[in-house]
C-alpha cells in the first residue's frame, strides 16, 4: 500500500533526507520518500501492516529530526 | 514573504540595531550584556532546536553546530563575531528560505494545469462544483477562458482550444460536436457543453500531475551520491574540527588554545552540506518541470540524468519520423482526364477494396463514393483491381498490370507507391502515394548529430522506402524489413555496442512496447490520452513532434550542466576554505560566507533549470 501525505514546515534539506533514511528504517516499511520541493512524503508499507500504527512511528521519529515539521495526517 | 520570515527579518534588523549600539558603548559590561542580548534574540531558536536535538539524540545538526560555533567564539572572547555568525547565518537562512519558496511557487506555476472548478447545471442555474464529483456520463460546461476540467466529448457548441498546457503546441486546435476533448487544455471562444468520459482522477490532466509529482521520487545517480556525501560530510568535519582545536596545542610548541579553537569553530560553520542537498534535487525539479511546460513529461531524474548522456538514438519509422498515413502526394494525368476526375475514377474502381491504397485514394477525392456507380469490381490478385466506372472498364494497379495490359506508362522516380490508371486500350495517368516526413523530423536528427549523437533506423518497410527516408533525413544506418521480434534482437546489439553510449528509443508507443522498453531509455510520442504508452516509457513526448526528443535532450544537458556547476562550486568552495581556514587564513565572517553565502548562490544557479532553454 501507498500513501502520500502532505508536509508543514519541513524548511530544511538535509533534514528531509534524514527524515527518508529514518522512515526506510522501519520494518514495516518497503519504502518512503521525503520531498522537500513538492513538502508531501510518499510511504509505501510492506503487505499486511497498519498504516495508523505505522504512521505513529513515523511521526515520532519526524519530531526526532526536525520537530517543527508537521505530517497532515 | 510569509509570517514566519518576516518575523526572522524582524530580529535581523533588531539585532544589528543592537551591535551598532553596543559599538558606540564606552562601559565594556554594558557592551558585553548588549552583545549577549543581540546574540539571544537572533539566536533563541537555533538554540532551542539544537537543545532539543541533543535531547532527541541528534547531535550533528546544523543547529548544534551553529550553536557550538557561536558559544566558542564567546568563550575565546570573540563576542562580536559569535553574535555576527548568528546574524549571518539567520541571513543566510532567511534568503536560503524566500528562494526556496519562489523557486517552489514557479514550478507550481509551470504546472498550474489543475482546473479547479467545474460548471455544472442544478435547478435551471449554472453552479461550480468539485471536478472530482463529476461521474463519466455526467453533463458539464466550459466557459470561454476556462480550464476543461475532465476528458470528455463535446455535446453541443464549438471553439478553439489551447492545449499548449498538454502538448506545448500553442497553435489553437478547433472543436465541435462530438470532438473528444483533454482536460487541461483552455477553451478559448465559445461555451461548450460537454459529456465527462472519465473521472477527474483518471483524466489526463490528473494523470499528467501525478506523473510530474512521482517523477521526483525517482532520484538520479547525483541526487544520491549528494546524500550519501552529505551523510560522511558533517561527521568527518565535526571530528577534523575537533582534532584541529586539540592537537596543534598539545604538540606544537607555542600553539595558542584561543588561535586553533578560532580555527575549529570556522570548521564547524562550514560543516553543513545545506547547499547541495537543496540545488541538486531542485535542479533536476527544474528540469523535469520545465521540460512539462513543454509537452515533454520525464518520469524521474534518473532518466533525465540518463538522457543527457545518449549516444545513440534508435527511431522507428513508420509513426515517427514520419507520419504513417499515407496520401496522395499528386497525379499526373495522361491528358483525357483532368487530375481530379483520375482520382475520382481511381476512387470510385476501388471502392470494394480495404487495401491502404483504397482508403488514401478515397480520401483524396474527398466526397462519397456512388456505389451505383461502380460494378463489377475483381481483385487482380498482387496488381491490383479492376471495375466497371460509369460503364467503363478500368484497371487501377500497379506497372505489372500495365505490362500485362501492354500500356506503356510514364516514368516516376520519386519514392513512394505509384498507382497507375487505365482503361483496356488507354494509359490514364498516375497517381503517386506515399507516407509523409514529420515537417521537423530533418531539423531533429539534424540537431542530435549536431550534438554528437548517432541515429540509427528501425523500420518493418520495405528496403527502398525506409533507404530513401533514412537518406533524406541524413539518418546515419538504417535497418529494413524487421519484424517486431528482429527489432529488439537489433536493439539488443546496438545496446552490446560499446560505443553505442546511452541507448533512446523512440517509437510511437503502441507496437514498439518491446523495444521501449528493451532500450536504455524509451520514448513514446503522440502519447496524449494514450495510458498505454505512458505507462511502458521512460519520457512521453505528448503531440507527435520527433523534435521535442531533441529539445528534452537540450534540456537534460543543460541540467546537468547546473548540477555539476553546482556540485563543483560548492565542494570547491567548502574545501578551500576549509583548507584555508586549518592554515588560519580566514575570518570566522568567511566561513559563514562559504556555508549560507554559496547555499543561497548555488540555489539561485538552479533556477535556471526553471526556464525554457533556448534553440541551440
Amino acid at each position: 500500500m501507498k500513501k502520500v501525505f502532505k508536509l508543514e514546515d519541513l524548511d530544511c534539506a538535509n533534514c528531509a533526507a534524514k527524515m527518508e533514511n529514518a522512515i526506510k528504517g522501519l520494518p514495516e516499511v518497503r519504502d518512503a520518500s521525503v520531498n522537500f520541493l513538492l513538502q508531501k512524503m510518499t510511504i509505501e508499507l510492506e503487505d499486511g501492516e497498519d498504516i495508523d500504527a505505522v504512521m505513529k512511528k513515523v511521526v515520532k521519529l519526524c519530531r526526532k529530526v526536525e520537530p517543527d515539521c508537521r505530517i497532515l495526517l | 514573504m510569509t509570517r514566519g520570515q518576516k518575523k526572522r527579518l524582524i530580529r535581523i534588523i533588531v539585532c544589528a540595531a543592537l551591535l551598532v549600539i553596543a559599538y558606540l558603548m564606552p562601559q565594556p559590561t554594558v557592551r558585553l550584556v548588549l552583545f549577549g542580548a543581540a546574540y539571544l534574540l537572533v539566536g533563541y531558536d537555533v538554540i532551542l532546536k539544537s537543545l532539543r536535538g541533543i535531547a532527541h539524540g541528534q547531535v550533528f545538526d546544523e543547529n548544534f553546530l551553529m550553536l557550538v560555533a557561536t558559544v566558542g567564539a564567546f568563550l575565546i572572547g570573540q563576542y562580536p563575531e559569535g553574535v555576527f555568525v548568528m546574524l549571518f547565518y539567520q541571513i543566510g537562512e532567511l534568503f536560503q528560505d524566500i528562494a526556496v519558496a519562489r523557486s517552489r511557487r514557479s514550478i507550481a506555476q509551470l504546472m498550474d494545469i489543475r482546473p479547479d472548478y467545474v460548471n455544472i447545471m442544478q435547478d435551471g442555474e449554472m453552479i461550480q462544483s468539485d471536478p472530482d464529483e463529476v461521474a463519466v456520463g455526467d453533463v458539464f460546461y466550459v466557459k470561454p477562458g476556462e480550464k476543461v476540467p475532465l476528458d470528455a466529448v463535446i455535446l453541443e457548441g464549438h471553439s478553439a482550444l489551447d492545449m499548449a498546457a498538454l502538448t506545448g503546441e500553442s497553435v489553437p486546435v478547433s472543436v465541435s460536436e462530438g470532438t473528444e476533448i483533454l482536460s487541461g487544455s483552455v477553451n478559448l471562444q465559445g461555451l461548450l457543453q460537454c459529456r465527462a468520459t472519465k473521472e477527474f482522477g483518471e483524466s489526463t490532466v490528473s494523470k499528467i500531475l501525478q506523473l510530474v509529482e512521482e517523477a521526483s521520487d525517482k532520484k538520479s545517480r547525483s541526487e544520491n551520491f549528494i546524500t550519501r556525501f552529505a551523510h560522511y560530510y558533517t561527521p568527518t568535519v565535526v571530528i577534523l574540527a575537533v582534532l584541529l582545536a586539540v592537537i596543534p596545542p598539545l604538540l606544537v610548541p607555542g600553539a595558542e588554545w584561543k588561535d586553533w579553537i578560532g580555527r575549529a569553530l570556522i570548521f564547524l560553520v562550514i560543516s553543513c552540506p545545506c547547499a547541495l542537498v537543496i540545488s541538486v534535487p531542485l535542479s533536476f525539479f527544474g528540469g523535469i518541470g520545465g521540460a512539462s511546460s513543454q509537452g515533454i513529461l520525464i518520469k524521474g531524474g534518473n532518466y533525465l540524468e540518463a538522457l543527457a548522456r545518449t549516444g545513440t538514438v534508435v527511431f522507428d519509422k513508420t509513426g515517427t519520423l514520419t507520419r504513417g498515413v499515407f496520401r496522395v502526394q499528386y497525379c499526373l494525368s495522361a491528358g483525357r482526364l483532368s487530375n481530379e476526375e483520375l482520382i475520382e475514377t481511381a476512387a470510385l474502381a476501388e471502392t470494394y477494396s480495404s487495401h491502404p491504397i483504397a482508403q488514401s485514394l478515397q480520401q483524396a477525392y474527398g466526397k462519397a463514393v456512388d456505389p451505383e456507380r461502380v460494378k463489377d469490381a475483381e481483385d487482380l490478385s498482387g496488381r491490383g483491381i479492376s471495375a466497371l466506372v460509369d460503364g467503363e472498364r478500368i484497371y487501377v494497379g500497379n506497372r505489372k498490370l500495365m505490362d500485362e495490359l501492354h500500356l506503356g506508362t510514364e516514368a516516376c522516380s520519386d519514392m513512394g507507391t505509384v498507382v497507375y490508371v487505365a482503361t483496356p486500350t488507354e494509359y490514364l495517368g498516375l497517381i503517386l502515394i506515399a507516407d509523409e516526413i514529420k515537417p521537423d523530423a530533418e531539423d531533429a536528427v539534424a540537431e542530435l548529430k549536431a550534438g554528437q549523437i548517432r541515429t540509427i533506423m528501425l523500420t518493418g518497410d520495405r528496403e527502398e522506402a525506409a533507404q530513401d527516408v533514412a537518406h533524406r533525413l541524413g539518418i546515419d544506418r538504417c535497418y529494413a524489413g524487421l519484424l517486431p521480434a528482429d527489432k529488439v534482437a537489433r536493439m539488443e546489439a546496438i545496446l552490446k555496442d560499446p560505443d553505442a553510449g546511452k541507448v533512446v528509443f523512440m517509437g510511437d508507443g503502441i507496437n514498439d512496447a518491446p523495444v521501449l522498453s528493451r532500450a536504455d531509455l524509451g520514448v513514446a510520442m503522440g502519447a496524449i490520452g494514450s495510458d498505454a504508452a505512458i505507462e511502458a516509457a521512460d519520457i512521453v513526448i505528448m503531440n507527435d513532434e520527433p523534435g521535442k526528443l531533441a529539445t528534452a535532450i537540450r534540456i537534460s544537458r543543460f541540467t546537468l550542466r547546473i548540477v555539476k556547476e553546482n556540485i563543483i562550486f560548492a565542494i570547491g568552495v567548502k574545501v578551500l576554505f576549509l583548507i584555508l581556514a586549518a592554515f588560519g587564513l580566514t575570518t570566522i565572517w568567511m566561513g559563514v560566507f562559504a556555508d549560507v553565502g554559496v547555499a543561497v548562490l548555488a540555489i539561485l544557479n538552479a533556477l535556471r533549470c526553471l526556464k525554457p532553454v533556448k534553440e541551440s
